[in-house]
């Protein structure tokens, strides 16, 4: 670990402003230092993450953002769990599940799991592949700006990794009274936990200074 | 001034959605010139906003206690479960670790954000400068760990889809789960309106 100079009132002046770095957890400003590999910049003042390095640049950021649709499909295509009883099958989807809730009651449990399981990831993963599509080219997206906002908004919102865990305490719970087996989707929630893991160490703001404006209109 | 400045003593802002560093012009409402967003010197309302929701959210914590979540009918057997009751029910007839797991992520990290946020609250308004850093700390984990509570909404949502035979055996959501999920939705609104430069805006005595 090492940390970033701060600036003082002259270079704050001078410097440009791309040069400075604000802490967002205590308004600290620090001079921006080139990172080596594995390197993670520490607020001084309130030990709060400033800048990771990035090691993932955007083609394989790209690449993965369609792994996490091909994966995100699958989870959503298959059934998690199936459940049998006296030769009878029950199989559980996440639609499934979201008009279950509508249908018993609990709307706001059903917009809940809609939204946090479906919507805003699937907005997140559309609008963060457009972006890329465009940002590996070095060219900002059409609606670029307004798009930066969404990702910004949605961001934590996504809630898929709870599910994760949810479909494991589901199973426990539901073995104690019937014969419950995890199914293709369950393995599929699985895989996309480890990429959201994966995407977590990833800053997405980079993409304002990777990808420059265009001065031509 | 001292080791570290801070934004406001050398007449910057940072932008709150892209992180650009912004000159203060002092203009009325000033916005980012690189995404148009509105900047904020701090995050407007902050104390208001983050008591109001954090109020909000505990309104309906109590509702999500002692009513029950979830129905489990089985021959005729029926079962009314309240959070708590569903913990014990995993501890003794399933498997503890994970009575543990679900008894972390619904009940002591919910309490835990409430007195964290109340805390951060009321150290803030009262400009003290105990131990800063420590709960800078706290800030950041209720912030990272707060929408882990939403996973006992998610059981009982795959429990019901799950388990459908007519009369025979039968699970269903009740009220409960409704107020739980509005409660962790208020809360993790609740430390996003919270401001945690405040922490740090009260004049330093000895560093």
């Amino acid at each position: 670990m090492s940390t970033t100079p701060p600036t003082s009132m002259e270079q704050a002046q001078q410097a440009p402003m791309s040069d400075l770095l604000i802490c967002e957890h205590c308004d600290t400003v620090y001079r921006r230092r080139p990172l080596a590999r594995g390197d993670v910049a520490r607020c001084a003042r309130c030990n709060a993450v400033l800048e990771r390095h990035q090691r993932i640049g955007m083609n394989t950021m790209y690449a993965l953002v369609i792994t996490v649709m091909v994966v995100f499909v699958q989870a959503n295509v298959w059934p998690i769990i199936t459940l049998g009883l006296n030769g009878e099958q029950i199989h559980a989807t996440l639609w499934g599940i979201i008009i279950m809730m509508w249908k018993e009651q609990s709307q706001v449990v059903a917009v809940l799991a809609a939204c946090t399981l479906f919507f805003f990831p699937l907005c997140k993963m559309l609008v963060l592949g457009w972006l890329l599509r465009f940002g590996r080219k070095g060219r900002r997206a059409p609606g670029f700006v307004p798009l930066m906002a969404v990702l910004h908004y949605i961001g934590p919102w996504t809630m898929s990794e709870v599910f994760v865990l949810g479909i494991l305490v589901s199973i426990v719970k539901a073995q104690l009274y019937f014969d419950v087996t995890p199914n293709i989707g369950a393995f599929a929630y699985a895989a996309l936990a480890v990429l959201i893991t994966v995407f977590s160490g990833i800053d997405l703001r980079q993409l304002w200074d990777k990808i420059p404006p265009e001065r031509s209109s | 001034m001292s080791a570290l400045p801070r934004a406001h003593e050398l007449g910057l802002i940072g932008c709150h959605l892209c992180g650009q560093v912004c000159r203060d012009n002092h203009a009325d409402d000033p916005a980012c010139p690189r995404c148009g967003s509105a900047l904020h010197r701090r995050k407007p309302n902050s104390c208001a906003r983050t008591w109001a929701l954090l109020i909000a959210a505990f309104l309906f914590y109590i509702p999500a206690n002692v009513l029950p979540i979830m129905r489990t009918a089985s021959l005729g057997d029926v079962d009314d479960n309240t959070i708590l009751s569903g913990v014990v029910e995993l501890w003794v007839k399933g498997s503890p670790d994970l009575a543990v797991i679900v008894f972390t992520a619904s009940i002591m990290v919910p309490m835990m954000k409430f007195l964290v946020i109340s805390m951060l609250l009321l150290s803030a308004q009262r400009g003290s400068n105990w131990a800063r850093r420590q709960r800078a700390m706290l800030y950041r984990l209720v912030e990272f760990i707060g929408y882990w509570s939403m996973l006992d909404v998610f059981v009982v949502a795959l429990l019901t889809a799950l388990v459908q035979f007519g009369f025979f055996s039968e699970v269903a959501p009740l009220p409960g789960v409704v107020y739980f999920g509005l409660t962790v939705i208020l809360t993790i609104l609740a430390s996003q309106s919270f401001d945690p430069r405040l922490i740090w805006d009260c004049p330093d005595e000895d560093d």
